[in-house]
């Protein structure tokens, strides 16, 4: 046939419509242009405008339209009318729901507030969720935190007052050497892709450091595949080279960390390994110039990082001194850290001289003239292109905050933090611990709670205690077993819920959290506890509400469901006050709108939080006459002021000479302005306020015009965290608070005031002989936690999840495709598919997280290969560390922080034949919706 | 049997780096997405929520361990992973088009895209057949052949951006791994990438000529390598007594 080329038309009509919002399909936040045609989604792409994403889009973004079509969306309030766990409901109206949901608080309230247990799971509303818990009066509030990253986070708060993803970033343009540590490739993710790609364009390098090989460590140019765990201790060795060789950065150290602050030396001393302090509490350093004790940020001090200080017969040392006794020990050494890192000592030497080089060696200036808060001026800016990223790998281990507390000190000796190059800050960080509140605890029946919720504690003092000691949240946050618990513990509510300790609840309520699946450690435990009856026959958790948009695995065990919309169809708030979309040269927040309308019985869930906030008379959301405060979350949105001037949203508030940003009253027309804009807002940091910005007078003075702070902050970053020395002088026997005496050991070893590294607690709790593995999981980029399951394109990428097993593990066991395994914690079994994998450490097995699913969830069929082959490893952890013969309940935590320790988990593994599905398996749940289509032709412009 | 053109004006395609993708998969959604809604009959998916799910797509990501041979200078070379899309490359000798027996695939005269033409398709799969890549996917909703079209109808589309007028795949890609341009053009941003980074052609010994090309991995675990290590940190002392003298004598430096 000869050549024959019809007439096509290259130019068709692309939508009737676009609509910018923020993507919801992760936590990452991307700005989406949604092409509607004749009012419904044809096509999702990237904003080229959005400071998040530029344009770009992942699969999960540009699978939105498959999740927002999803025939698992839930259509109706639903009342339990089976059994707990069976999924048996009947729809009923609004109205009735809301009415059941009074009822039910109402009461509590009025009585003990401390009874309903409030927690939020995957939510982007927490400044706003917290309000509402803040405003009904119960202590115990928090969103997922606490078994995510919550060391990162804060770790990095405490250190230099902000960590990664949301509070950070690399400097993308002048960073040479980016190292990153166990990322969690659904967390910033774009971004992190888009700089990858950026540097390695310019021909900058990138250190993986992670046991498995995939994702951003299979395109790093050199893999550290080191053994779960051990992090830290890598880390801690690579600090030892860099001092040894003096590759620090003094003259970064002495100006803008507490390396020059003098510490008290006596161990005799109530005051042992506490700062040295002025009549206003500022801790003092020796000025080098005169020799003499001053405040640390008095205007001209050079502080000096050599001397000591005398003073009442106690020897006073700058944490220089501490820092070299501990470091350059030769237990930091590279040999003698490399058997259990799993990496050999030369490459720890190699990696350290490569960092040294690229920190020093390629030093630049920018030309920046800039300020410092002791009013020295800077003729240029420093260059160190030398950055980090890091996420939940390190995070989720009960060592984990003390690792995440080495990686920062690690990037402040390369005087890498905040300087071009190295790490930036993204407002409203920085923000040192003083800026943030303290954890309030305060119940009065029938008022709010006497402050926020969470916070960062700088003592004994600040513990969520009762007067008997005994813990004042369900989730024992904020006690002696964790004291600095930032986020809360959402993964104990439960348990201690159902074990009455420290107390009974009525009610709990919950929102986008599936803590009867893959949220929980320990998951048929949990379906247990949930579904449990006292000897009355009454459940032992009495009542609980939850809201999701999907028919999650959560569904079944509540009483009463409130259906969320999905995100095209909602409006949110990506708040300042919250978890903002900042960039490190800009200020910027977000919305989402409803692009499409719900075609369901369906609203938003903080739009019912209005409504059942002034149905129970709640202050922040009634008026004076008791009429309902805001008719939904958009009028919250618009015009809640947390502080005068202040509100959810900086953009476009209403100033004296018209629109402004930052400060202001609230404006009713701002959400338009919102959605003009693409759905957000960004205002640009002046140049030469944008690096330094701790030190950095204009960067201060202009965080307090846009309300950032109310009045400058700057400080020092604490290589040497004060607040943890006051808890080990507590557990040495100081002070009116006295934590138990179980406690103090624990207490006294791991709350060390500079980083330090010991075993994961498995590790000790375990035989490691008889547990010779290391088990993870990761997520894939292509999807997120168990909402892609159910999106009939991404499951077709991600619809399996074998365990990756490494050659040595493979062969050992004589595994051929096609095998199965069974694999065995001290907790329980699981029987899995398996897969060989040689690009992993070899004590190492994993797999993808949150890909097995329930059958009857997520409008799934009954044989999908998520419910039969898919599984969890939640089987193997449990939340609590095996029984230790003293009767308490010990958490599979970090002890600092209450971080849940995943990752810490050790299994053993072998060959079985084949079973008919993976195990264990669970009774199928009914559907409150019924079953997906069984085949989609979807064009909407047909 | 379909004829080929016997040249192109313009030969236009991708180059995709492997060096930089990370193996993500937005461009197979985001592909999936547009060639939905866009060209032809739409990608359909079958028991989308089903114990089968199958669906149709025009361009695939798929993952391959590479153990590196031993070295002396690496003699335990660590196991890599490359990510690797794969979609229709666009070849200049396209065995896909020369098998067709109604024209329904053709090889546009003008920039070099293969294309089917649905109404002449008569779902036979020789062409799926004949393509040494597996590029071509039968849809089986519409009985059709489905191909990647470079999105023809967003490169030329005038009711799009001009800064949007690339395939949906390299709009998206986060990584930047993905670059579309004429090869034809020497000075194009393809042909120089292509030149600077060594650009291969997927299986050549097949003859296909493809237009697509791909850009190898830099080569990776240097630091294991022991004859290229860098000098290690010269210790400035040994015990942290001499560590504050150092620290003395640098302070007075700076």
């Amino acid at each position: 046939m000869t050549h024959h080329q019809p007439k096509i038309d290259t130019s068709p009509k692309v939508s009737d419509e676009i609509r910018k919002t923020t993507c919801y399909m992760c936590a990452c936040r991307c700005g989406i242009n949604v092409h509607l045609k004749d009012g419904k989604v044809a096509y999702i792409e990237g904003n080229r405008d959005h400071p998040v994403n530029k344009g770009v889009l992942c699969a999960k973004g540009s699978a939105g339209i498959m999740q927002v079509n999803a025939p698992s969306r839930l259509r109706a309030p639903l009342k339990r009318v089976g059994p707990r766990g069976s999924g048996e409901f009947e729809e009923i109206s609004w109205e009735e729901a809301l009415t059941i949901a009074t009822d039910w608080l109402e009461p509590v309230r009025k009585e003990n507030p401390e009874k309903l247990a409030f927690f939020t799971g995957r939510d982007q509303s927490q400044s706003f969720t917290s309000f509402w818990a803040q405003n009904f009066g119960t202590p115990n509030y928090a969103a997922h935190g606490g078994f995510c990253s919550v060391n990162m986070a804060a770790a990095g708060i405490y250190t230099m007052g902000g960590a990664f993803w949301e509070f950070g970033q690399p400097d993308w343009d002048y960073t040479k050497l980016f190292m990153l540590f166990g990322v969690a490739e659904d967390h910033d993710s774009n971004p992190i892709k888009m700089g990858i790609g950026k540097i390695k364009a310019r021909g900058a390098r990138v250190i993986g450091v992670n046991p498995i090989r995939s994702g951003y460590n299979a395109v790093a140019d050199d893999w550290v595949g080191i053994t779960p765990g051990t992090d830290g201790l890598f880390i801690l060795s690579l600090i030892h080279e860099l001092m040894k060789a003096g590759k620090i950065d003094l003259d970064y150290l002495a100006r803008y960390t507490n390396a020059p602050v003098l510490v008290n030396g006596d161990p005799k001393s109530p005051e042992f390994g506490l700062f040295l302090r002025d009549d206003d509490g500022k801790p003092l350093v020796i000025d080098r110039k005169t020799g003499k004790l001053t405040a640390f940020d008095k205007p001209g001090v050079r502080p000096d990082l050599h001397a000591t200080h005398r003073a009442a017969g106690i020897t006073h040392r700058p944490v220089m001194h501490l820092m070299a006794e501990r470091y350059l020990d030769k237990q930091y050494a590279p040999e003698a850290v490399a058997e259990r890192c799993g990496i050999k000592a030369e490459k720890i030497r190699t990696i350290a001289a490569e960092l040294a080089r690229v920190a020093f060696d390629e030093a630049f200036e920018l030309e920046h003239e800039w300020t410092d808060f002791r009013g020295e001026k800077h003729k240029t800016m420093t260059g160190r292109p030398v950055s980090f990223h890091s996420m939940r790998g390190v995070s989720a281990h009960s060592n984990g905050f003390q690792t995440c507390r080495a990686l920062h000190v690690l990037q402040i000796i390369l005087g890498t933090v905040e300087v071009p190059g190295g790490f930036r800050f993204k407002p409203p960080y920085p923000k040192p611990v003083s800026a943030h509140p303290k954890p309030h605890c305060g119940v009065n029946p029938g008022a709010p709670l006497n402050g926020p919720h969470l916070g960062f504690v700088q003592g004994p003092e600040d513990l969520a205690l009762k007067e008997d000691g005994s813990a004042a949240r369900i989730d024992k946050a904020f006690t002696w077993e964790n004291p600095m618990s930032s986020h809360g513990l959402m993964h104990m509510v439960i348990s201690n819920a159902h074990a009455g300790d420290p107390y009974k609840i009525d009610t709990l309520f919950m929102y986008m959290a599936n803590m009867s699946w893959n949220s929980s450690m320990n998951t048929g435990g949990v379906m247990e506890m949930l579904t449990d009856k006292d000897e009355n026959g009454n459940y032992v958790i009495p009542r609980i509400i939850y809201s999701d948009a999907y028919s999650s695995e959560m569904v079944a065990y509540a009483d009463l469901i409130l259906p969320d919309t999905t995100y095209l169809e909602r409006h949110d708030c990506i708040s300042l006050l919250d978890r903002p979309i900042c960039e490190a040269d800009a200020a910027a927040d977000a919305i989402r709108w409803p692009v499409i309308e719900p075609d369901r019985d369906v609203r938003g869930f903080q739009s019912v939080l209005c409504d059942l906030g002034a149905r129970l008379k709640l202050p922040g959301f009634t008026n004076e006459d008791g009429s309902a405060k805001y008719k939904d979350y958009a009028d919250y949105i618009t015009n809640h002021e947390r502080r005068p001037g202040i509100g959810p949203l900086a953009g476009w508030r209403l100033g004296k000479k018209g629109l402004t940003h930052g400060r202001g009253a609230p404006n009713e027309a701002q959400l338009n302005s919102y959605i003009a804009n693409g759905g957000f807002f960004a205002k640009h940091i002046p140049e030469g306020s944008n690096y330094y910005k701790p030190w950095n007078t204009a960067y201060q003075d202009w965080a307090v015009e846009m309300g950032i702070y109310d009045s400058p902050q700057p400080y020092v970053f604490d290589l040497y965290v004060e607040t943890m020395r006051k808890f080990q002088l507590a557990a040495e026997g100081h002070g009116d608070r006295q934590p138990p005496d179980n406690l103090r050991e624990r207490i006294k070893a791991t709350m060390d005031p500079l980083p330090i590294w010991y075993a994961p607690f498995e590790d000790g709790n375990v035989d490691p002989v008889e547990y010779p593995v290391h088990a993870l999981t990761q997520r894939p980029m292509a999807m997120y936690h168990s909402w892609g399951t159910q999106n009939a394109w991404l499951r077709q990428i991600h619809g399996l999840n074998p365990l990756y097993v490494p050659t040595k593990i493979w062969e050992a066991n004589r595994f051929a495709e096609g095998d199965w395994a069974q694999v065995t914690s001290v907790h329980g079994t699981i029987t899995v598919p398996v897969a060989h994998m040689a690009a992993l450490n070899e004590n190492t097995i994993w797999t993808w997280n949150a890909i097995g699913k329930r059958k009857g969830a997520w409008a799934l069929s009954e044989d999908a290969p998520e419910a039969t082959k898919g599984f969890l490893l939640n089987h193997l952890i449990h939340e609590l560390q095996p029984p230790k013969g003293d009767g308490l309940r010990w958490s599979n935590s970090d002890p600092i922080t209450g971080q849940a320790a995943w990752f810490d988990l050790r299994v053993k593994i072998e060959k079985v034949s084949a079973p008919s599905e993976s195990l264990p398996a669970f009774d199928s749940v009914k559907s409150p919706v019924g079953q997906g289509p069984d085949h989609l032709e979807w064009k909407v412009g047909k | 049997m379909t004829q080929l053109p016997e040249k192109t004006d313009r030969k236009l395609g991708l180059v995709i780096d492997l060096d930089t993708c990370v193996g993500c998969h937005a461009c197979v959604i985001s592909c999936k997405g547009w060639n939905t809604e866009n060209y032809g009959a739409p990608l359909s998916d079958q028991e989308p929520y089903g114990g089968h799910p199958s669906g149709t797509f025009l361009n695939r990501v798929h993952s391959y361990e590479v153990q590196p041979l031993a070295t002396s200078a690496m003699p335990h070379p660590a196991a890599q992973l490359v990510h690797f899309p794969k979609s229709c490359l666009h070849c200049e000798d396209a065995p896909c088009v020369t098998v067709c027996p109604t024209g329904a695939s053709y090889k546009r005269v003008e920039d070099g895209i293969v294309l089917v033409n649905e109404s002449d398709c008569i779902g036979c799969g020789l062409c799926a057949w004949a393509c040494p890549y597996g590029a071509r996917e039968l849809d089986a909703a519409e009985g059709v052949m489905k191909k990647c079209t470079l999105c023809v109808d967003r490169i030329y589309n005038e009711n799009l951006p001009e800064v949007d007028r690339v395939p949906a795949c390299v709009r998206t890609c986060p990584a930047g791994a993905r670059h579309f341009g004429d090869f034809a053009d020497p000075d194009s941003n393809v042909s120089k990438l292509t030149a600077e980074r060594g650009g291969m052609d997927l299986m050549p010994e097949q003859g296909t000529k493809p237009v697509n090309k791909y850009l190898p991995p830099r080569p990776k675990d240097q630091m294991d390598q022991i004859d290229v290590l860098a000098p290690f940190l010269a210790p400035v002392m040994d015990e942290p007594k001499g560590f504050l003298g150092w620290l003395d004598k640098a302070l007075e430096k700076i």
